[in-house]
């Protein structure tokens, strides 16, 4: 269950520290929603977004683990995170 | 068929797997002596390669390098590929005897993950830690004895790219072939597991390397990022022409030289022309580009090891998208730079079938090498070498034009497609950027003397045999007794070009033109290499040959040079590209789309350049 503060990727602060809470599926039957979790976001993992594309600030660049993925909004919105204090 | 089967019973089939960009193909290199690509970014790497490699003690084993993959639930093409052969579903080949999961040591925590799903499968693996030598720079340590307790799996650390960096891995793959993992149990966490694997043996200081977060801050800036993109794809082309004339110059005295001693040693006669007219006019000129060619692959290898292109990749994909197409595509389309065919091989790595398409459709606008050569030449001879504003050579500024105009012109393909099509969805990107690479320079020179390689023996080959062949049809049947005019002009090839000059008078061409084009659909190349045996036939002075720059100059109007510059834009392709297209795709229709579209913009863009041109001038 997603906790009250939590909030998607897609709106976290640049620069914010944050964990993964879930990640959403957006369709019944979603890929993309299973590649993010292959990809290590997976509840309790530490994120952070360090860099925003030139255009609309998309796509979104996010530390996750060891690695940083590009990811478009519309990714990003479907893993739900909780900032850290 | 059974003494086959037996034959290949005694060879031990060995697969690397791993994640995308962990080095498995700078591995494969090491221990099979091969030379496949390698680069520094996900996707390099999108077919099985096939190689063999003896151990020390005379065990053979056969290796193949595999595609790299997140996961085995593939989402694209290439990681189907990954999929189908571990799980031995994969047509024609059997199940690997041995994995040899291959694993970035600096990116562990995502890396554990695919290789504990290789090991569900319960199939005999090894764990090959990669580049530990830049994980302990980093003061990544990794207790190997422990993961390897904790794992059930032998475990080796590797520098793929260092001499003696396999040592260890030989020495594991030459003896038994270790027992079968136990699996975890089904619907095990595989993340939990890592993170305990991690905490038991892994001890990092930090999560990513400082230098890479440092010079982001710069490429990835959402202005200064894209100012350092246009510049550094600027300089790439100047350098392209301000670089080579130097070495140009050297190679077409060489081929004058080389000329003018056939010419003076050889009696007059069909065979001193099929030497000076069409062997040495004809390779020579396209020999000439040699240099050009070098030092635009010498950009593109520095970009592809440095681990920029993703960068670019990121910056570019909202534009991208906006036009039709995906961030994934900028790799490829770069890559098209090269060449068109492994630009639209590496699509593979795009998941969605749609944004593949369209940038297989529009990969050949990007400007391949092999327009290179004629580009320079129309441009060495119509263009002044200017200085403009001081700073820019205004030939380097004309030769940056066309590329941009085929970049423009893909981008406004792919944008009516899209409008042209119902399907609006957006599809994801999930794009790893790699950690910065210091390109090696002994790769870059081995990649560049490869290069060189590969184009002169196309000179030497299907450009010379292509240009022997034109040689005859345009020296052949020989001209009536009594004749005034060139030989040429009572040729084959006199009357094939003269056939096409109707169609092809609207858009400025002539009659020697339109006898370029034909074979210039083999190999672009040999456009020039055409026109220069077209030309040194037709000359009534000998001493044509190598000259063909100021011939065309003199004989072409301004405005029939820029037609064929923009016919060369838009370009009827290649035939191996149309190739490549129906087998990427499987599909005659899209390749007959790709080829009807491409040769009827190349007409209306050459129409429209000649016609504007001839009011103006």
């Amino acid at each position: 269950m997603a906790q009250l503060t939590s909030l998607p990727l897609s709106e976290l602060a640049y620069g914010q520290l944050a964990t993964v809470n879930t990640v959403q599926a957006a369709t019944a039957v979603d890929p993309i929603a299973e590649r993010l979790r292959d990809l290590g976001f997976v509840t309790g993992e530490p994120v952070r977004i360090v860099a925003r594309g030139p255009l609309g600030a998309d796509p979104l660049l996010v530390q996750i683990g060891f690695t940083r993925f590009a990811l478009r909004r519309a990714e990003a919105a479907r893993v739900l995170v909780d900032a850290v204090a | 068929m059974n003494m086959s089967v037996a034959m290949q019973d005694s060879v031990r089939r060995v697969a690397l797997v791993g994640n995308p960009n962990c080095g498995k193909t700078a591995l494969f290199n090491r221990l099979t002596g091969s030379r496949q690509k390698v680069a520094n970014y996900a996707g390099v790497t999108v077919e099985r390669k096939e190689g063999r490699f003896t151990a020390p003690s005379g065990r053979q084993l056969r290796l193949l390098d595999l595609p790299g993959a997140y996961s085995l639930g593939a989402t694209s093409p290439d990681e189907a590929i990954t999929r189908d052969i571990c799980l031995g579903r994969f047509a024609g080949e059997a199940r690997p005897d041995l994995l040899v999961c291959v694993a970035d040591a600096t990116n562990l925590r995502l890396h554990l993950r695919f290789v504990l799903e290789i090991r569900q499968l319960g199939v005999p693996m090894i764990l090959v830690l990669n580049m530990s030598d830049a994980a302990a720079r980093r003061g990544i340590r990794i207790d190997r004895e422990q993961l390897q307790r904790s794992l059930g799996v032998p475990v080796v650390e590797t520098v793929a790219v260092r001499r003696d960096g396999a040592a260890a891995l030989v020495g594991l793959l030459d003896g038994a072939v270790p027992a079968a993992p136990t699996p975890l149990p089904e619907g095990a966490d595989l993340h939990a597991e890592v993170r305990r694997l991690l905490e038991g043996a892994v001890s990092v200081p930090r999560r990513t390397a400082q230098i890479d977060d440092a010079i982001d801050r710069w490429t990835l800036h959402p202005l200064w990022g894209l100012v350092i993109l246009a510049v550094v794809m600027f300089l790439m082309f100047q350098a392209v022409f301000s670089w080579a004339e130097p070495l140009m110059d050297g190679i077409t005295g060489a081929v004058q030289l080389l000329g003018e001693q056939v010419n003076a040693l050889l009696p007059d006669g069909p065979l001193r022309s099929l030497l000076v007219e069409g062997v040495i006019a004809g390779a020579g000129s396209v020999l000439v580009f040699l240099p050009q060619i070098l030092i635009l692959f010498l950009f593109i290898l520095v970009l592809e090891e440095s681990g920029y292109l993703p960068r670019a990749a990121f910056l570019l994909d909202r534009f991208m998208v906006g036009a039709g197409l995906t961030g994934r595509s900028f790799i490829p389309l770069l890559s098209s730079f090269a060449c068109a065919i492994p630009g639209i091989m590496a699509t593979r790595t795009i998941q969605e079938p749609r944004d593949r398409l369209m940038t297989i459709l529009v990969a050949p606008l990007m400007t391949c090498s092999a327009r290179l050569p004629v580009y320079a030449l129309l441009i060495g001879a119509f263009i002044p070498s200017r200085s403009v504003l001081g700073l820019f050579n205004l030939q380097g500024l004309v030769l940056f034009g066309l590329y941009v105009a085929g970049i423009v012109s893909a981008l406004l393909v792919a944008y009516v497609m899209k409008r042209l099509r119902r399907d609006h969805t957006e599809h994801a990107l999930l794009l790893e950027l790699p950690s910065y690479r210091l390109p090696n320079v002994r790769d870059v020179a081995i990649g560049l003397w490869e290069r060189a390689g590969i184009f002169v023996r196309r000179v030497g080959t299907i450009i010379l045999s292509l240009t022997v062949l034109l040689w005859l049809l345009s020296s052949f049947p020989a001209p009536p007794e009594g004749a005034t005019g060139p030989a040429i002009d009572y040729s084959l090839a006199g009357y094939i070009g003269r056939g096409l000059e109707v169609i092809f008078a609207p858009v400025g061409f002539t009659w020697q033109i339109c006898i370029a084009l034909v074979p210039g659909l083999a190999a672009r190349e040999v456009a020039v290499s055409a026109l220069a045996t077209v030309y040194a036939l037709s000359a009534t002075d000998d001493n044509a040959a190598a000259q063909l720059a100021p011939l065309i100059s003199a004989q072409w109007s301004l405005a029939t040079a820029l037609s064929l510059l923009a016919w060369y834009v838009f370009a009827p392709q290649c035939l191996s590209t149309l190739a490549v297209i129906r087998r990427e795709t499987n599909s005659w229709k899209t390749m007959a789309l790709a080829a009807g579209y491409l040769a009827g913009l190349a007409y209306i863009a050459a129409f429209l350049t000649y016609q504007i041109a001839r009011v103006l001038t």
